[in-house]
């Protein structure tokens, strides 16, 4: 080894690869069958069940537990993925301290949700292991749909219209499907390539061509597209980084989190990914923990989540708060960058606390400085682009319904469209939907 | 995907899974609900003679549950439908008119005398209901007036009843007993002699769930006082599964249908009912505990099971374990088998030993640093140790090989099969020929 957690700047190979490559091993180890029958047995099968609501694609989550706890697993996976597609990956990164987990009554009774997120991953692997794919087309249609962005939206809609005998060509960007369940989810919640195996489990289903290293508006044009399908799905997400507005955020070392998210997940050798021996990630949310986690577990000496407001309002759960803090993540609340200092690159982080009024937000005058050898934004993404004419709404492809967009014939979904959370889950509702949308409007007449 | 359709005696449904003449199928309302959920068929709550009878107007139930309020038996002192006869026939020809792919049964119980069977019966018609099941089962208050298991427990009521009910009606007759009673073979052949199409069993146990310690009554309580009760759910599902298959093992019962009844809970549950022979399952307290919903479940397992095993349909399953039902008498004790403990799944809690140390043959051997190992020389191949051991696989039985050396009885493991009939200790063995 090299180097250490103490190198000073940027500097790859912080730790051993043994190290590593613990660091980055699954977060939560799946369940065994023991384990899953006796956390199982916790459900209590309930009416109209809170789970269910809670869940954006409604999963029927009583249903599949109780059919783990029969001892049909593989029934369970096919509850599971009637609903959601991308079940095995949802079931590795919903918050679902925000969602099913947290509507569970035992939570209510105990504080102790049934685990359902690891149940349900349980479930999927089962039938992911047998590499068994439980859906069949329909008869063929002759209609052809073009869905812009292998991720999570659009796998989802594209594997629904397949299903319904539609066939489908796959666009992305990037060289690979998944979108972010590929390059923007942290690595120790999708480990042994999860991401790019779910992505060729769901082509089972057949009618699917994905076209990779295709981007609207430079490869594809959306009146093309229109003119040569019979509809158009657009999933692209959110390429465009927002930007921090503070002075020296063009000084070497201050970089985007979701493509320091991405090179994590596409290297191949972890000690070969440069990190900062200090490091400072901006924002509040999901990628914020997940830049700031991996940049400790890559050996960082010190990593700290800047959040402008309270730890109440921050969009990361506290179960991923305290995963951070877990993982020697220091969070600093109620501050907000102002500078970054150093000749060249950059060597600290000077910060402003906030107090939250009538006004907004303001700072409040007092600074601090933080040591920050990079910095990562977290603070959000943004549509890059607005294709054709579609309305544009909160910077968002405006839709109405089961995402329609503003134009005859195209429907949106995922991140790129209004609507709804920005989780992988909300989006394969939003895919699916519109892909029942869509099977309508082109066989209804 | 399995086809789950089941034909039960002439009466054919979409999949195996009736709910039993219970609460659940009182009312259309709730018959609506179950048929909405999926279930294959309804027994009507059992129509008696008007006026209708009364309820207790306090608790009904007493249950016995473990300790994270699981649900294992439940007992009821409810008696039949509380409801006109006329509002029920009507509520049934609705149902049926609506639902016809699914089985509809009527459940009747009427006072033993030729007249109140064929007047009933000539109502039940009217409703265009798949058959009819003939309650001699129900242990607790209509069995204080003559009827319910009062009749079921003398074959002789049993086979004239129903030797009324197929001279009055062309439905098919399905005659439910009681469990309450020493050999069930003897009231089911009473029902097979009367001309039976089939038997549904086991109705209710009698029992008491629990006694108050305050109050000394037992419970559910009523005014101070309490009554015997039906005892079902998970808890009667081994004796159920007995009575069945003494049912279909019998020569002199052979062709006669059986519909599965007691403690169905899950499909495998079901799977088992079937395997041993009955055509269908009625389920009630399953449906009571957790909803009509659970049919689902019972649905995809069913399914899921029989495509693993290649079963095209449920005839493939019925009556499959039959053969393989034997009596003690013809168990092979020449098959000899020793526990293992697998010392890497072991967590050394020392189950095994306690139960094998002070209730069994002292065959667990336990060193100073908590292994655990079986004395081949003492094991008599019990298996408490297996049932008592917290991780599932960790101990398991291994079969000794012929001709491998048995430590506990210093003999040879011999290779062909015999069984106490022939054995030299039995005073009546009969030589081998």
């Amino acid at each position: 080894m090299t180097n250490s957690p103490l190198t000073p700047g940027i500097a790859p190979a912080r730790l051993d690869p043994e190290d590593l490559s613990a660091n980055f091993t699954d977060l939560h180890p799946p369940l065994d069958d023991h384990e899953a029958l006796v956390a199982a047995d916790r459900c209590y099968f309930c009416h109209d069940a809170p789970c269910i609501t809670a869940c954006p694609t409604e999963i029927d989550i009583p249903l599949f537990i109780r059919q783990i706890a029969t001892g049909t697993p593989e029934a369970a996976a096919k509850t599971i993925l009637d609903q959601n597609i991308l079940g095995g990956m949802c079931a590795r990164v919903c918050p679902t301290e925000t969602l099913c987990e947290e509507a569970c009554v035992r939570e209510l009774a105990e504080g102790k949700p049934v685990v359902i997120g690891e149940l349900q991953r349980y479930a999927t692997d089962t039938l992911m292991a047998k590499n068994e794919h439980p859906f069949t087309r329909a008869a063929a249609t002759g209609k052809r749909v073009a869905v812009v962005g292998a991720g999570p939206a659009g796998l989802s809609c594209a594997h629904r219209l397949a299903m319904k005998g539609h066939d489908i060509d796959l666009f992305d960007a990037r060289p690979k499907g998944g979108g972010l369940n590929e390059y923007g989810i942290a690595a120790y919640k999708t480990v042994n390539d999860f991401a790019a195996a779910e992505v060729d489990w769901l082509m089972q289903i057949g009618g699917i061509t994905l076209h990779t290293g295709k981007a609207l508006g430079r490869d594809l044009g959306l009146d093309a597209l229109k003119s040569d399908y019979d509809a158009v799905f657009l999933g692209m997400g959110l390429a465009g980084v927002n930007a921090l507005r503070a002075e020296g955020e063009d000084k070497e070392g201050v970089a985007d989190a979701v493509a320091f998210i991405a090179d994590l997940r596409q290297a191949e050798d972890l000690s070969s990914l440069p990190v900062g021996r200090n490091v400072v990630v901006i924002g509040g949310g999901m990628t914020a923990v997940d830049a700031a986690v991996q940049s400790k577990l890559l050996g960082a000496e010190s990593v700290t989540i800047l959040y402008r407001r309270s730890r109440e309002e921050m969009p990361a759960s506290r179960y991923e708060q305290d995963l951070a803090a877990a993982k020697g993540v220091r969070l600093v609340f109620n501050a907000k960058p102002v500078r970054m200092t150093g000749n060249g690159a950059t060597q600290g982080l000077v910060a402003e606390y906030t107090v939250s009024g009538p006004d907004g937000l303001k700072g409040t005058g007092e600074t601090f400085t933080l040591p920050a050898d990079q910095v990562l934004k977290a603070i959000g993404q943004t549509l890059d682009g607005v294709p054709g004419d579609l309305r544009i709404e909160g910077g968002k492809i405006a839709v109405t319904g089961a995402g329609r967009s503003s134009v005859d014939g195209i429907w949106a979904g995922g991140d790129c469209a209004q609507g709804g959370e920005d989780l992988t889950v909300t989006a394969v509702a939003e895919g699916r939907d519109a892909a029942e949308d869509i099977h309508q409007t082109l066989m209804g007449g | 995907m399995a086809d789950l359709t089941t034909t039960f005696c002439g009466i054919t449904s979409p999949n195996p899974f009736w709910l039993a003449s219970a609460p659940p199928t009182d009312k259309e309302y709730n018959v609506r609900r179950a048929f909405e959920a999926g279930w294959g068929g309804v027994v009507w709550k059992t129509l008696g003679e008007d006026p209708p009878i009364v309820n207790v107007n306090g608790p009904r139930y007493g249950a016995i549950w473990g300790a994270d309020r699981r649900l294992l038996g439940l007992n009821n002192i409810e008696l039949i439908t509380d409801r006109p006869l006329e509002v029920n026939l009507e509520e049934m020809t609705r149902i049926k008119k609506d639902w016809p792919d699914r089985a509809l049964i009527a459940s009747l119980m009427v006072p033993v005398n030729e007249d109140s069977w064929k007047a009933i019966l000539d109502r039940v018609l009217e409703t265009g209901c798949d058959g009819v099941e003939l309650n001699f089962g129900c242990p607790h208050g209509m069995s204080e007036r003559g009827m319910g298991s009062a009749v079921g427990q003398v074959p002789e009521y049993v086979q004239q009843v129903t030797e009324w009910c197929k001279k009055h009606s062309d439905l098919p007759v399905i005659v439910k007993l009681t469990p309450n009673i020493a050999d069930i073979r003897k009231p089911a052949q009473a029902a097979h002699d009367g001309g039976a199409d089939a038997v549904s069993l086991i109705n209710t146990i009698n029992s008491i769930t629990s006694v108050d310690l305050d109050l000394f009554a037992p419970e559910p309580t009523i005014d101070g006082k309490g009554a015997h009760g039906g005892y079902c759910g998970p808890a009667v599902k081994p004796i159920a599964l007995n009575m069945v298959a003494e049912i279909s093992r019998s020569p002199a019962l052979q062709g006669l249908p059986i519909s599965g009844i007691g403690g169905v809970t899950t499909w495998r549950d079901a799977a088992e009912f079937m395997a041993l022979g009955a055509g269908n399952v009625q389920v009630c307290t399953a449906a009571m505990t957790y909803g009509f919903k659970i049919v689902q479940e019972m649905i995809s397992g069913l399914s899921q099971y029989m495509d693993e095993k290649g079963f095209a349909s449920t005839d493939e399953l019925i009556g499959r374990a039959v053969p393989n039902c034997s009596d003690w008498q013809h168990l092979n004790l020449n098959y000899v088998t020793k526990a293992r403990i697998d010392q890497d799944a072991c967590i050394k809690c020392g189950r095994c030993y306690a139960a094998c140390e002070d209730t069994s043959h002292q065959a667990i051997s336990m060193s100073e640093d908590r292994v655990f190992e079986v004395i081949d020389a003492e094991c008599v191949a019990c298996n408490l140790c297996v049932n008592v051991c917290p991780v599932e696989g960790c101990i398991t039985m291994e079969e000794l090989s012929p001709g491998t050396l048995d430590e506990r009885t210093g003999k040879v493991v011999e290779d062909e099969y015999a069984n106490w009939t022939t054995h030299p200790n039995n005073p009546g063995a009969c030589a081998a020929e």
